[in-house]
């Protein structure tokens, strides 16, 4: 039932909004309204009844099991949500003065520094919104960079054919066209045809590492070496970060340019789809061109970094800081691990991982890349299940949902078929990890003698199987008295 | 180990399964040479109790002030109600809805959220947000560029009458696609941009026009005869608002079509702007230093497939169930990957979960009372300031619930006088309007007022004015004579 149909028309919810309406005396007739808009009229209970029902037709974080690869669904601490939401900060306008700010400031200031640290860039702007306006902001400061150096013929950017799908229309959206590089059924990257795709028009590559296929690129130095060799610059997508936080980082290993995202490897929640963060760090060659706002330091002031201090920027992303609380959720985490915390995310999400693949190709699934390390994800694929049972991956996910335990990412990369990407992150115990095992080993047995159990799943959540098909042809977007 | 469940024993067990010793094997793939060393920079770990101490004298260090300063964030009050529900771990640690049949309850809000948003437009569609108003309006932008296939110009016209960050973010994000963002100017007597002056930057093929209302200055744009004029000339409308004001202000999506009746069938069958975009924040959303808040963005439904962004659709389950999926997805990144309308994967989930709770509570009656408080304490606030000699009133057209005031010495002198004594006074306009093409607005301030501005903070401003500007004369005077 939706919330308009709760309501009743003259009844008035909230103690909260002023008693009377006062006049309008100096506008025009034509400037305003003439019908009152058709919102709900309901009592605060009836509010509050209602979107906690909404609240409980969710999975998530806190009540179930979210093994959902490449996105690093860990658990986010409360604390991290009561410390940003301290009044201090939440009535703090966007353009107090520094001087009045300090205490916001010297967050965003730290955050910077350890994010630095964490990745081995020189320099960070917290200023992207989330993943894809990071790489929107890395993208655009490579194009600046090579533009400062009368450099105009560099119009491609790489991608490898495994990238997620923003990196490819991000390029676009940033002027340049695409041009995809095949990867080897290992794994890593077909460096012969890097090689033959590089060149004077090569403006960079994007690269995820751990890539999207849950290994490691092994040859990322020889990678780094044809594109820079070729004049292009290193982009790297943070979506995994979470692999190999302490253990290896992206300035090492000869990126240029990079974005993290924080709701993901910093734990801030992803909150039902976002708000995120997109934090962008680069190598010293590419800081003039970061994006506005940065905070600087000027002795023991901390202050905001304007476009005088900054001819150079690629310029604003947002209208004031990027999304400020989310920064903040993120720096507390930081906090909460420290330096020793930040290698054991590394550790135990990748220890999460390899345990479950192993523990899956002794249950008989097949994975997609066999004989090689997990990063804090793997892949299995369900093609032979297809095959035979006439499941596919989707069955076998909505099957999951009836068994308590959110699905994997299904269908990505879209270079594996019927493939389940499986991401259970470090703050998994080993009980939760056996459970989803278990779960996944009977709906293979189901698969094999009553595959219907999977074609009519899920049973037990709100609704069962919804017509995508319809929804996308009967359009129905809002409700209509 | 902060938020690591494992105990040795497990460990043990679990390497034992994967075949190895020790969990550093587990990375034997990376090249040894490349391997980090200790994260100096980063200081060691704390626990809650540090941490909490830590943050609250952080919190403590950012004064608190009353708030006269809008300039596209606001002061509103949010009943206690909303970030109770928001965060609730079922919504706060979600996902993306992928998996429709797990995530009935934000797909559901998300539809309540987009029916709420276009009830309030007046608009046909709305997507289920965008990160913030500024960059909303990039995206609103781009999606013009693709929505009027008449028009080849790629040439947007940008009144400077929009709010200055909004631009300086639309320039960002579009100057990769060869759009042109053609400055108009305002009318310096009605801080309003003039319809003859659209015209004069107007000519030849145009893709849009962006009105901003109100517009940056607090002034009521004549968004009627501006979108019948767009109309008439294949010219795209986008209208940048706040969606608190339109409860009481003519929604975007009946702008114009004043001709009906008349033979001009492109103008009465063309009401309302084509595509609608603004901040959600005064719906609901903190100040919180800038974020996180969230774009809206509406559509006539001729353009719904240009749209940017997730759309959440009604449907039914195999049972003819009602429920809600994302739809038209075919437009999006994960699916069309270089050809899609945008880059843009995320929304702001959980902000359009606190906007669409607040919007609930206070229904459209209390989204009118408290849009009507703001503007009848901006009228208060002005009228009592401009009584003092030296502040005056800049622009004389209709205005909202900010101001455009002028002073007798230098915005930023007054500016940092009133934080002294703890009032935010608004926003120094020379830094965006420089004194060179406008001088009169070398002293000018925008001041704001919402709900939340009793009278006594009122009376607390004009008092603390009064005293600034008196103290301010012997000081400014002997500025002038150095000079």
């Amino acid at each position: 039932m939706l919330i308009f149909e709760h309501s009743s028309q003259g009844r008035k919810g909230a103690p909260q909004s002023p008693k009377e309406k006062a006049s309008i005396v100096a506008i025009p007739e034509a400037l305003l309204r003439k019908d009152r808009a058709a919102l709900p009229e309901v009592s605060e209970l009836q509010a509050v009844r209602h979107y906690t029902r909404l609240s409980q037709k969710n999975f998530s974080i806190d009540t179930e099991f979210y093994p959902l690869g490449s996105c690093t669904m860990k658990y986010n601490p409360r604390a991290c949500n009561t410390l940003a939401m301290l009044p201090g900060f939440l009535n703090a306008h966007p353009l107090t003065p520094d001087a009045q700010n300090q205490g916001f400031l010297a967050c965003m200031h730290d955050l910077q520094d350890m994010l630095c640290e964490a990745t081995g860039m020189a320099v960070f702007s917290l200023a992207p919104m989330a993943g894809a306006q990071g790489e929107f902001a890395g993208v655009a400061m490579i194009d600046a960079y090579h533009k400062s150096r009368g450099d105009h013929e560099r119009k491609e950017i790489l991608v490898p054919d495994a990238a997620h799908g923003t990196n490819p229309a991000t390029a676009v959206m940033c002027g340049f066209s695409v041009k995809e590089i095949t990867t080897l059924d290992n794994g890593d990257v077909d460096i012969d045809a890097l090689k033959a795709a590089v060149g004077p028009q090569t403006a960079g590559l994007m690269l995820t590492n751990p890539s999207t296929l849950g290994v490691f690129e092994r040859n990322i130095e020889a990678i780094a070496k044809v594109v820079h060799e070729a004049g292009g610059l290193l982009y790297y997508d943070g979506a995994n970060l979470n692999a190999i936080l302490g253990k290896i980082r992206p300035g090492d290993m000869g990126f240029d340019v990079i974005h993290s995202n924080l709701h993901k490897t910093f734990s801030t929640p992803h909150g039902g789809g976002g708000p995120g963060s997109g934090a962008v760090g680069v190598a010293e060659r590419l800081k003039p061109f970061l994006p506005l706002p940065v905070v600087g330091k000027t002795g023991d002031e901390y202050c905001y970094l304007t476009a005088q201090d900054c001819p150079q920027s690629i310029g604003r992303l947002s209208a004031f800081m990027g999304n400020p609380g989310v920064l903040l959720r993120a720096y507390i985490y930081m906090r909460f691990l420290g330096r020793e915390g930040m290698v054991r995310v590394a550790e135990f999400a990748t220890l999460n991982a390899n345990y479950m693949m192993a523990e899956a190709k002794r249950r008989g699934f097949t994975l997609a890349i066999d004989n090689r390390r997990a990063s804090h994800e793997f892949i299995i694929t369900l093609k032979n299940e297809a095959r035979e049972h006439h499941v596919s991956a989707m069955d076998f996910a909505k099957r999951l949902l009836d068994l308590g335990y959110h699905a994997p990412t299904t269908y990505f990369p879209l270079l594996v078929p019927e493939c389940l990407l499986i991401e259970p992150t470090e703050s998994e115990a080993k009980e939760a990890l056996d459970g989803f095992m278990d779960a996944l080993e009977q709906i293979k047995h189901e698969a094999e003698t009553n595959p219907d159990i999977l074609h009519a799943a899920p049973q037990t959540l709100p609704v069962k199987r919804l017509d995508e098909v319809r929804a996308a042809k009967q359009l129905d977007l809002s409700y209509k008295a | 180990m902060p938020f690591i469940p494992h105990t040795d024993q497990e460990i043990a067990q679990m390497l034992e399964t994967i075949g190895v010793d020790a969990i550093d094997d587990l990375f034997d793939e990376i090249p040894s040479h490349l391997r980090a060393g200790v994260l100096d920079a980063i200081p060691q770990g704390m626990n809650e109790m540090e941490i909490s101490r830590l943050m609250r004298q952080r919190a403590e260090q950012n004064k608190s002030v009353i708030c006269f300063l809008g300039a596209g964030a606001y002061q509103h009050h949010i009943p206690a109600a909303v970030w109770e529900i928001t965060t609730r771990g079922e919504f706060y640690s979600a996902y993306t809805p992928y998996q429709a049949e797990a995530s009935q309850g934000t797909l559901q809000l998300t539809y309540e959220y987009q029916s709420m948003m276009t009830a309030l437009t007046a608009m046909d569609v709305s997507n289920a947000s965008m990160y913030d108003g500024a960059s909303s309006l990039a995206e609103a932008i781009l999606m013009a560029v693709r929505a009027n296939r008449k028009s080849k110009s790629r040439k947007i016209l940008m009144p400077t009458t929009v709010n200055p960050v909004y631009r300086k973010t639309a320039h960002t994000i579009v100057k990769g696609q060869q759009i042109e963002l053609v400055d108009v100017p305002y009318d310096k007597a009605t801080g309003t941009v003039a319809l003859e002056q659209i015209k004069l930057h107007g000519e030849g093929d145009i893709t849009a026009v962006v009105i901003q209302q109100p517009n940056f200055f607090g002034c009521l744009e004549d968004v009627d005869a501006i979108t019948d004029w767009a109309h008439e000339n294949n010219i795209l409308v986008i209208a940048v608002i706040n969606p608190l004001t339109v409860a009481v202000l003519n929604p975007p999506g009946e702008w114009g079509g004043i001709n009906e009746g008349s033979e001009s069938n492109q103008v009465a069958n063309n009401k309302g702007a084509d595509i609608a975009c603004g901040d959600g924040q005064p719906l609901g959303a903190p100040m919180s230093a800038g974020g996180p808040y969230y774009g809206l963005l509406c559509c006539k439904q001729a353009y719904v497939r240009q749209m940017p962004g997730r759309i959440v659709g009604r449907t039914v389950d195999l049972d003819d169930k009602e429920g809600f999926v994302l739809t038209l997805q075919a437009r999006e990144q994960h699916i069309r990957r270089s050809k899609a309308t945008s880059n843009i994967c995320t929304n702001q989930g959980l902000v359009v979960t606190a906007s669409t709770i607040y919007m609930a509570i206070q229904g459209a009656q209390g989204l009118e009372n408290t849009a009507a408080a703001c503007y009848a304490n901006n009228n208060q606030l002005v009228e009592k300031l401009t009584a003092i000699d030296g502040v005056d009133k800049v622009f004389n057209s209709a205005h909202f619930h900010e101001t455009v005031l002028q002073l007798n010495i230098p915005a930023d002198v007054a500016l940092s006088g009133l934080m002294d004594k703890g009032i935010l006074g608004g926003y120094n306009l020379s830094q965006d309007y420089p004194e060179l093409d406008y001088p009169e607005l070398k002293n000018a301030i925008l001041v704001c007022t919402t709900e939340m501005r009793s009278d006594e903070d009122i009376d607390t401003y004009v008092t603390a004015m009064q005293e600034v500007l008196n103290s301010s004369d012997v000081s400014v005077a002997s500025l002038a004579e150095t000079a």
